[in-house]
């Protein structure tokens, strides 16, 4: 995420971290190469320019050069000005009202479908609300089909109205439904549109007069380029929106974006799209989303993901087995599950402090663990259970069942043995050099 | 300049610049505001053109080479005025549009043994699937007998809207199950195409981001096995940008080439952004021609691109 700013500010930091001697003109330079890289990652001219002149003020004021390390201090002031650009805290949403309606708004092609599935999924799992989503894109063929494939994927009810042409009639109906029906959440989705497209935003207003949602989210593709700026004051001029979700952020956006609409608009960014599963949305923290631009990591976001997916009692056994030696595949296979439930692998590794660096021309796929289970799964319980047992034959049959080769198996093997050792390692205390090759062995 | 009504019928040429008003009365104004008044083309002229040409998306790389070019042409703080400097604007950029392997005149096909394939692929929600529609529509109104193939096989409906196009334009859709192997469904389309005696089959991908490597790798299977049929498919393969993207567009168009050897660029939802600027970017930085830009919702608000069209859009020409 953001990988491609990161490595250009970096640059703009070594001008101060380079030179011994620190003055004004370099001051000035690293500036100036802050701001290119903004332009860059599609961040608004105006407020590239000004969020630079106030870095300098600030670098110039707050004695950047006399300070002991010089790269430093103006890393901080930038981290700063970039969580306050980004808006501060994290905001949630508003549900108080019953039903609370949610209502998705954005340009053609930017999410609005699928991130309206993913919000009633997150609503339903970790809210515990019981959402109706409502189709009301009539325009795009087969738009209605789409929510609805997604509704049933979930397990939530989609409300549509086959044959009806008029959005806000079938969003009014929608709502009647909810109340009738015991929904205490209403999800919109509607059609794209163009901002500057009269009808359709005129539209849209009587949508949003006529249900009053209580959230009206702004659905934007992180990748839009100098243009964020006007669409989201169209649409903030129409809606007076409440929050914006920013989509694709698995891409590699250098996330203008995110650092652009905040000011613009002067609202938050609430939720981030991650990833094509319906478990990829995450609430957006600004002040965590400033540390992973400037390489710092994530680790608040990486241990409470880790929360998520982490069961006590089951780590106790792991651990007494990692010392007891007695660490097998079988636990191996329960610890991939978890980590593939926390979500995009590199993106995870990228959230420990250093590793986005490390991690940039490493290629992670989702598919990370699909040879490996396999060749797992190829296993006697007995063979996963003591591994040195497997012997040439043993790792032929192994091979063969999983359409791997022998040499894969090797691998595969002397891998685990690497890992167990590295574990037993951080048990008494490793740290990153061990993470490394654990990770080194996951490849 | 009547050398464009060769290519454009008037129609065309009003739709195009209707489609383009907002990026015209953009870049052209911000350009003009910039220049207006001034008599010298002064560091602050070229400030002030810089600017206007960054807030338009056409990227820094190439913003600095249209300074640089215009920097060669005029010696510093010469005399000129401002029409004079439009018209030097107008023959950098549009010089910088021009591409070697140009652009299609018409909707015609070029002559392939067997039916000609274009596989269109992108990042998702750019309009892969809506520009298809419309392709479908432009070359069956030139008499070709077109067949489509569904292989975004991934999000939900994407069949179904596909589908949708299909009966609009009269042109049969060859389709699985959501799920299934797109590569199997590129086979089925080309056989159908093949047996059918079909001119043209157009292949729909599931949208990826281009970073995403297995997904990129997948690509390069559905052409692979298309060619065992068509041995010399896929005749192009379209990238489908999103006109509102920023610099990410360039970074995009990257990586498809890398997994699909791209052959041509279609960019799309021009008719609502402020910046097609980025059409100046990208046809300056890539290798590979803009072919065609959707400039509506309409089923023929998707042109062929002309370079000096476009750019005597832009500058009001």
């Amino acid at each position: 995420m953001f990988e491609s700013l990161s490595d250009r500010l970096e640059g703009a930091f070594d001008v101060l971290k380079g030179n011994h001697k620190i003055t004004e003109l370099n001051i000035a330079d690293s500036v100036k190469q802050i701001r290119r890289a903004l332009v860059e990652a599609d961040v608004s001219f105006k407020i590239a320019k000004d969020f630079t002149n106030t870095v300098k003020a600030k670098a110039l004021g707050q004695g950047v050069i006399s300070a002991v390390k010089p790269g430093q201090a103006m890393v901080k002031i930038v981290r700063d000005e970039m969580a306050e650009l980004m808006g501060g805290q994290a905001e949630g949403l508003n549900l108080t009202s019953s039903p609370a309606i949610l209502l998705m708004a954005g340009l053609q092609g930017s999410g609005k479908t699928t991130h309206s599935a993913k919000l009633a999924n997150y609503l339903l799992h970790k809210k515990a609300r019981k959402p109706l989503l409502v189709a009301c894109d009539v325009y795009r063929p087969a738009a209605i089909n789409q929510l609805q494939v997604l509704g049933e994927q979930l397990g939530i009810e989609v409300y549509a109205e086959v044959g009806n042409q008029d959005p806000v009639s079938i969003a009014v109906n929608a709502v009647k439904h909810a109340k009738s029906n015991g929904y205490n959440t209403v999800i919109v989705d509607t059609a794209g549109r163009l901002a500057v497209d009269e009808a359709m935003m005129d539209e849209i207003g009587r949508l949003h007069k006529a249900v009053a949602p209580q959230e009206t989210l702004f659905v934007v593709d992180a990748m839009t380029g100098q243009d964020a700026v006007n669409t989201a004051k169209a649409f903030n001029d129409v809606l007076d929106f409440e929050g914006v979700i920013l989509t694709k952020l698995d891409g590699d956006t250098r996330g203008g974006a995110a650092l652009t609409i905040k000011s613009v608009v002067n609202k938050p960014i609430k939720f981030i799209g991650t990833g094509e599963k319906m478990e990829a949305l995450d609430v957006f923290y600004p002040d965590r989303m400033a540390d992973r631009i400037l390489g710092m990591g994530d680790v608040v976001s990486l241990v409470e993901k880790a929360q998520e997916q982490f069961d006590e009692e089951s780590a106790r056994k792991m651990s007494k087995k990692i010392s007891q030696d007695a660490f097998g595949f079988d636990d191996f296979m329960e610890q991939i599950q978890q980590i593939k439930k926390m979500g995009n692998m590199k993106d995870l590794m990228g959230m420990i402090p250093g590793m986005g660096k490390a991690l940039k021309d490493v290629d992670i796929d989702d598919d990370a663990f699909k040879h490996i289970e396999a060749m797992i799964n190829s296993m006697t319980p007995s063979e996963r259970q003591q591994p040195d047992t497997i012997n040439g034959s043993r790792r032929k049959r192994i091979a063969s069942g999983s359409g791997r080769t022998v040499q894969d198996v090797n691998n595969l093997l002397k891998q685990f043995t690497d890992m167990r050792k590295v574990m037993k390692m951080m048990q008494s205390g490793g740290g990153k050099r061990g993470m490394m090759n654990m990770m080194r062995g996951m490849r | 300049m009547s050398f464009f009504s060769k290519f454009f019928t008037k129609d065309k040429k009003e739709t195009l610049d209707q489609g383009l008003e907002k990026t015209r009365s953009s870049v052209f104004e911000k350009i003009t505001r910039a220049v207006a008044g001034r008599s010298t083309v002064d560091e602050e002229v070229l400030d002030d053109i810089e600017e206007a040409l960054i807030t338009s998306d056409v990227g820094l790389d190439t913003t600095v080479k249209i300074i640089e070019a215009l920097e060669e042409r005029v010696a510093r703080n010469k005399v000129m005025n401002q029409d004079e400097l439009m018209q030097m604007l107008y023959e950098i950029i549009s010089g910088l549009m021009q591409h070697e392997r140009g652009a299609w005149e018409d909707f015609e096909l070029p002559k392939t043994e067997g039916p000609y394939v274009l596989m269109v692929v992108g990042v998702n929600g750019v309009g892969k699937t809506t520009t298809i529609g419309k392709l479908a529509h432009q070359f069956k109104n030139k008499g070709y007998n077109v067949v489509l193939g569904a292989a975004d096989t991934f999000r939900a409906a994407a069949i179904e809207q596909l589908g949708v196009w299909g009966e609009r334009t009269g042109v049969p859709v060859v389709k699985q199950e959501m799920g299934s192997d797109p590569a199997s469904v590129a086979y089925d389309t080309l056989q159908h195409a093949v047996s059918k005696g079909a001119d043209l089959c157009i292949i729909d991908t599931a949208g990826r981001l281009h970073n995403k490597k297995n997904l990129m790798t997948e690509l390069s299977k559905v052409r692979r096995v298309m060619q065992k049929v068509v041995p010399d498919a896929p005749h192009e393969v379209l990238l489908v940008l999103d006109g509102s993207t920023g610099q990410n567009a360039l970074l995009q168009a990257k990586a498809f080439s890398e997994a699909t050897q791209i052959t041509s660029l279609a960019v799309t939802k021009l008719d609502g952004t402020a910046k097609g600027g980025v059409v100046i970017g990208i046809s300056d930085q890539l290798n590979v021609p803009v072919k065609f830009i959707g400039v509506g919702e309409g089923m023929e608000d998707l042109q062929l691109f002309n370079p000096e069209a476009f750019a005597s859009s832009l500058f009001n020409k």
